[in-house]
């Protein structure tokens, strides 16, 4: 018999990469459902082109590069999905395979694969569509030929209350890209998320408390309370806070960092869409704060054991 | 109040396998290997040579210093006195007796003397001389930390926690021998005059803490503190936490803050050597596993080879791939099972192979677990990139030296990286570069 002769630990938890992915993947489900039911099988095709195109992507690299295969993990499938729950579903096909393309390529491979990249992927995917075809990303239709539609956003900028009720854009129905519509599917994957121990609570309830307190704060049509509800369900704030902002590889590790993080993004979104030049904010206030990760850890790294205030008691 | 210390992990215990087995069985063997080192600090020189006959008791081996003496465990022919290989690693200097079987010996019989008349003096001395050691696995001398903890300390606490999976040894002494254990606390007590004595005790231990609760009313002064069972609160520093709220400032010692911490086992041991007379001649191992046919604890003779102990369980199933010297989280594995039981061993652990075991290509997700699990607040994902950069400054930033390498990060991280070799091999590269 050979014995091993390994260093300790000798046991291990049952997390793994990949079913972490999947999880996450889990959690999407009402989500896309819900995007599903209301705007169709193009919806669906959106996910699934812009999910192959990313995991080929990742796929081609590694054979081309004669680099490790790395698709086992899932985490392309990840990027793909969100990706594709950014979009509207009247966006052209080739958006969402581009998109994921270059997600995949220039914000994760490039860096240097899982964990290493600074910025989340879908949400560089996001912005370079936004930057080569705006109108195809911030037009909202039934279908491409279809006749556009003013999202709850639209109204926001002017600024107005929406023409929806607020149970109905938690619910999911109003305009809007393929997931970010109903706020109670993506809080149910939220929910799948605590309690599977995928990601803390910090970020997303952070996040969710600092654009609520602005948009309280400086409520800019109807009652306070109402302002906060629309600007909380509106958008891809939900999406963004409790899928894109909790990517691990682009959020800080210390608990504190993850709350400063949050709160941070929170504040950013309110911003980017009171001055911004799109209704939406949610991209480049996650894309910003991931920049700041890395000063975030290192500012609030935890007091060091024994010392300062665990020295006194 | 809620008691807690930070971090910490939740790993599957598998104790009850090593307890169905209640009629324990004591085990001698036809060759005692009995290392010169079992304890932290200098080696004992022999006192025999290949050749001598000796009892069981007898000293046969003490040094100066930072020394605890090594004692006979059986009766019989000392037949080598040479490098043997030792669990903790490597080789050590081995005094080989083969047992004649007739167990003569110098022990004193029906002794139990009381302590309450012996002066601080005479009891560290027995302590010294009866060859105690931190039997939770720590094997630190306990005279010179008892004589350490004198007049500094206002908590004594007994360490009933056990936080390592599959291991009952100390969980079998609270069960069964709880007179032992109290009586070795009022000992040290005697000398070391805390305000508190404790025994924390883990609520997965619920026979052993009634147990004790039943015989408490008979020693006044020693109170039970049950905490929620979390891996590593057998820990001394994360123990004291839980306990007192304290804790141990880098560098330092507990009774530093005012704490000594001591093994339930060693309070049982103290309480042998000073009321009884005797030296640790042996002690419980629980040998447990999914690899092993009988799961079961054992009172072992020291010096004792694991194969006798995995025999006498039943054997190894074929598939086999892990003997550890103590628990799966902190244990070292062995190659050759000809090591024998020290002082410190608690547990003989046989694995089959762990499905959810070191990756092939381990990749940090940064999803920052290591760092909500670390008892130390340390930084393990950094902890280790910085390892591999070979960035000594930055390990030492990191605080890798606080690292008590418990295993709970890698434990916890999904992309199975080997954190705490990574982090054995940093704190070389900090020594190599203290050495320069």
């Amino acid at each position: 018999m050979k014995l091993t002769v390994a260093s300790s630990p000798h046991i291990r938890g049952a997390f793994k990469t990949s079913r972490l992915m999947l999880d996450v993947v889990i959690a999407l489900m009402p989500a896309v459902s819900v995007g599903i039911a209301r705007f169709g099988l193009r919806a669906l095709l959106i996910i699934l082109i812009s999910i192959c195109a990313s995991v080929i992507t990742e796929l081609l690299y590694c054979v081309l590069l004669k680099k490790r295969i790395t698709i086992i993990d899932a985490s392309a499938i990840v990027t793909g999905l969100l990706l594709a729950l950014t979009l509207p579903v009247s966006a052209p096909l080739w958006m969402s395979a581009a998109g994921a393309a270059f997600a995949i390529l220039f914000a994760k491979m490039l860096f240097g694969g899982l964990g290493q990249n600074i910025f989340n992927p879908a949400l560089i995917g996001r912005a370079f569509l936004m930057l080569i075809y705006p109108v195809g990303i911030t037009r909202y239709a039934m279908a491409p030929d279809a006749v556009s539609q003013a999202t709850p956003l639209h109204k926001m900028v002017m600024p107005s209350l929406p023409e929806e009720s607020v149970l109905d854009m938690f619910l999911g129905f109003c305009p809007g890209s393929i997931g970010e519509i109903s706020a109670l599917a993506l809080l149910i994957g939220f929910a799948y998320l605590l309690v599977r121990k995928v990601i803390s609570w910090r970020i997303p309830v952070f996040v969710m408390a600092s654009s609520a307190v602005l948009s309280l704060i400086f409520a800019k049509a109807g009652s306070p309370i109402e302002w906060m509800l629309y600007t909380l369900f509106s958008g891809g704030l939900m999406l963004g806070a409790i899928y894109m902002a909790t990517d691990y590889a682009t959020s800080p590790v210390t608990a504190k960092g993850q709350m400063l993080y949050g709160a941070l993004i929170g504040a950013l979104i309110v911003l980017f869409r009171y001055f911004g030049i799109y209704p939406e904010g949610v991209t480049y206030a996650i894309l910003l704060s991931n920049a700041l990760v890395w000063i975030i850890d290192r500012y609030t790294a935890p007091r060091r054991f024994g010392t300062g205030k665990g020295a006194r008691t | 109040m809620k008691r807690l210390f930070f971090g910490g992990i939740h790993p599957k215990y598998n104790k009850e396998m090593s307890t169905e087995i209640t009629d324990i069985q004591k085990i001698s063997p036809k060759f005692a290997c009995l290392p010169m080192q079992q304890h932290i600090g200098a080696a004992c020189t022999p006192l025999v040579k290949v050749g001598d006959y000796v009892l069981r008791g007898q000293k046969i081996g003490d040094g100066e210093g930072m020394c605890v003496p090594v004692h006979a465990s059986v009766s019989g022919k000392v037949v080598a006195v040479e490098n043997r290989p030792h669990p903790n690693g490597g080789e050590a200097l081995t005094v080989v007796i083969e047992n004649d079987f007739k167990d003569t010996s110098i022990l004193p019989e029906g002794m139990n003397e009381s302590a309450e008349d012996m002066d601080a003096d005479t009891v560290l001395h027995k302590i010294r001389e009866a060859g105690i050691v931190g039997m939770g696995g720590a094997a630190f001398p306990g005279s010179i930390k008892a004589l350490g903890a004198m007049g500094k300390v206002d908590t004594l606490i007994a360490n009933a926690c056990e936080c390592e999976p599959y291991i009952t040894a100390d969980d079998y002494l609270l069960r069964k021998t709880p007179d032992q254990i109290l009586s070795g606390v009022e000992i040290l007590k005697a000398i070391i005059k805390p305000e508190r004595a404790i025994v924390a005790i883990e609520d997965n231990k619920k026979e052993g803490i009634s147990a004790i609760r039943e015989i408490l009313p008979r020693y006044p002064g020693i109170e039970v503190v049950v905490l929620p069972t979390r891996y590593p609160q057998g820990s001394e520093k994360q123990l004291i936490q839980a306990v007192t709220g304290r804790e141990v400032p880098p560098g330092s010692l507990p009774a530093s803050i005012g704490c000594a911490v001591f093994n339930v086992a060693t309070f049982a041991a103290i309480h042998r050597a000073v009321r009884w007379g005797y030296p640790i001649t042996q002690r419980i191992v629980t040998v447990s596993g999914e690899a092993i046919t009988r799961p079961q604890n054992f009172i072992v003779r020291l010096g004792t080879p694991f194969h006798d102990l995995i025999e006498i369980a039943g054997g190894l199933n074929d598939k086999t791939e892990r003997v550890i010297s103590g628990g799966p989280m902190m244990g070292k594995a062995q190659s050759d099972l000809s090591v024998p039981v020290v002082k410190a061993t608690n547990s003989v652990l046989c694995l089959l192979k762990d499905e959810n075991g070191a990756a092939e290509n381990p990749v940090c997700l940064r999803c920052g677990k290591c760092v909500s699990v670390c008892p130390m607040k340390l930084q393990p994902l950094y902890m280790y990139r910085y390892q591999r950069a070979g960035d000594v400054k930055m390990l030492l930033k990191y605080n890798l030296t606080d690292c008590m390498e418990c295993g709970s990060c890698a434990y916890t991280c999904p992309g199975k990286l080997p954190l705490v070799e990574t982090f054995r091999l940093g704190k070389k590269m900090i020594k190599e570069a203290n050495g320069k």
